[in-house]
């Protein structure tokens, strides 16, 4: 590879973060710009949240199952099994309920989105919403952002409440723990820090999710080849960012709130 | 006497896509009432012509007015107060797939707020324009090629647009459908006067728009008497991204340009 080929790429990579950041900031202000989209903001809150229900339920009880199932065993080899409820709910609080809610979500949503804004690119369907003099950041991107962050917070409040009851499921039925000690251990050990960072990421997470979902569903050229690549493009990189904001935000977390 | 002021003016317009320039230093207007016919073989950037004449693209170089205003820096937000006076008819239509046809048509009314009933009175009527009231309730999944042109002619023109763009109205379409569609170009420009510009690479569509007019008792695009032609009815060539030609029908077929007498014969 060429030194001017390298220097196109890096190019292309910084001037696509120029673009995205251009795209978030446009979502964002539009919140505080008339006309507002108040149908499309429930519509895609429907779509996003109700729609994500099944799969943030089941990913919430059988991780806290396995969590529980896993540190059972672990923790009796201590004599500390009484300590299952603490280790899931701040597992789950934390951590995974957060994370996994957004990946399931992404996987779900951020494909979603992209393959839907990139087939009305390629049909000329945005073009046709401009033309009829509407803004298709305010009508598509703006509530399906809006929408994304303020269910992924609900669900990720669904995904803790069902991986916690998932734990004691497996603690009571399957380690023959008491229902009543898992519960107030998992209850005792939480304090208003675990809670914060727990509901703080998913707003970032559901931010990522619709700005990375349209921005690549915006972006696409190239046909129905174009929508596909973008698919899988918004669902790879809201991936990661997730897992890498998850790592600086817990940083932050940690920093801001430090545990007692 | 008060001189119209055009509708649309392009100076010295020049675009490029990472390569050749598509188009280069074009200059052309289009007055009130009046319809040009931009001609051209495909992917000469007939279509990348229409989408600068209302701010969907921005062109590299030179200046486009629009109603007046120039808006070849226009913010989009300013260039949407613009476009609701446009009403512009695309290539494949580009109905929006998940609404029915009486939400395509009106969605401009809807976007507005105005009156559920208003909105599906004036979309009656502008099926009614096209002749298909019989599809209100359908997906446009459902529809052909020709009736989807057709609501689409519906949704541009529902709003009683100034100016119209058509963007190959009959590409792909049979003679009976692309007749149709002609005859609704005609009968909007003879009808309301809209002033329009149409791209088209069928030299045949263009002929009939220039040599027909719309008869409202007999409800039908007919002849004009005697040969006449078309007065407010002109042409624009397109080829390799010059304007090559810009005039009267009479002009055209006259033209000793080698490249239009080869396009035309």
């Amino acid at each position: 590879m060429t030194l001017e080929q390298l220097e196109s790429i890096a190019k292309r990579q910084i001037l696509a973060v120029q673009e995205y950041y251009l795209f978030c900031l446009q979502s964002v202000t539009n919140l505080f710009r008339a006309p507002h989209y108040v149908a499309d903001i429930l519509t895609q809150a429907d779509l996003i949240g109700v729609g994500s229900l099944p799969i943030v339920v089941l990913t919430g009880f059988f991780t806290g199952g396995v969590l529980a199932l896993q540190s059972a065993a672990s923790l009796a080899q201590f004599g500390a099994q009484a300590y299952t409820g603490r280790f899931v709910s701040l597992s789950m609080i934390r951590e995974l309920a957060p994370v996994l809610t957004g990946l399931m979500v992404s996987g779900r949503n951020a494909s979603g989105m992209a393959s839907e804004l990139g087939s009305m690119v390629v049909t000329e369907q945005i073009d046709a919403m401009r033309a009829l003099g509407t803004d298709p950041m305010k009508k598509l991107v703006t509530p399906r952002m809006l929408s994304t962050v303020l269910m992924l917070f609900l669900l990720t409040i669904v995904a803790d409440t069902v991986g916690t009851a998932g734990g004691a499921f497996v603690a009571v039925f399957i380690s023959g723990q008491n229902g009543t000690q898992y519960f107030t251990s998992a209850y005792q050990a939480l304090v208003w820090a675990d809670i914060a960072q727990g509901l703080t990421k998913p707003l970032f997470f559901g931010f990522i999710i619709a700005t990375v979902g349209c921005y690549f569903g915006m972006k696409t050229t190239g046909g129905t080849q174009g929508v596909g690549r973008a698919t899988t493009e918004a669902v790879v990189v809201s991936s990661v960012l997730i897992i890498f904001s998850d790592f600086l935000l817990s940083r932050a977390m940690l920093w801001l709130l430090p545990p007692v | 006497m008060k001189v119209s002021a055009p509708v649309v003016v392009f100076e010295d317009v020049s675009i490029r896509f990472n390569g050749p320039p598509v188009l280069e230093n074009v200059s052309f207007q289009v007055g009130q009432a009046e319809t040009r016919i931009l001609l051209g073989p495909a992917g000469v950037g007939k279509s990348v012509l229409l989408k600068l004449a209302n701010g969907l693209l921005r062109p590299d170089s030179g200046r486009i007015f629009l109603f007046g205003e120039e808006i070849t820096h226009m913010r989009e937000e300013e260039l949407l107060r613009l476009r609701i006076r446009t009403g512009m008819v695309f290539q494949e239509s580009a109905l929006f797939d998940s609404l029915t046809v009486r939400d395509n048509v009106g969605y401009q009314l809807m976007e507005r707020n105005l009156p559920e009933d208003e909105v599906s009175r004036r979309v009656r009527e502008a099926l009614q324009f096209v002749e298909l009231g019989h599809t209100y309730d359908l997906l446009p999944a459902s529809l052909s090629g020709g009736m989807r042109r057709r609501v689409a002619i519906a949704r541009a023109i529902i709003d009683q647009p100034e100016f119209l763009l058509y963007d190959s109205p009959t590409g792909g379409l049979d003679p009976v459908t692309s007749h149709t569609i002609n005859e609704l170009v005609v009968k909007e420009r003879d009808v309301y006067a809209t002033p329009a510009l149409l791209v088209t690479h069928r030299l045949q569509d263009a002929f009939t728009m220039t040599t027909h007019r719309y008869d409202k008792e007999q409800e039908k695009m007919v002849p004009l008497p005697d040969g006449q032609i078309e007065p407010n009815t002109s042409f624009l060539v397109l080829h390799e991204g010059k304007l090559i030609f810009d005039g009267s029908t009479e002009a055209l077929l006259t033209s000793e340009d080698p490249f239009i007498r080869e396009f035309i014969a």
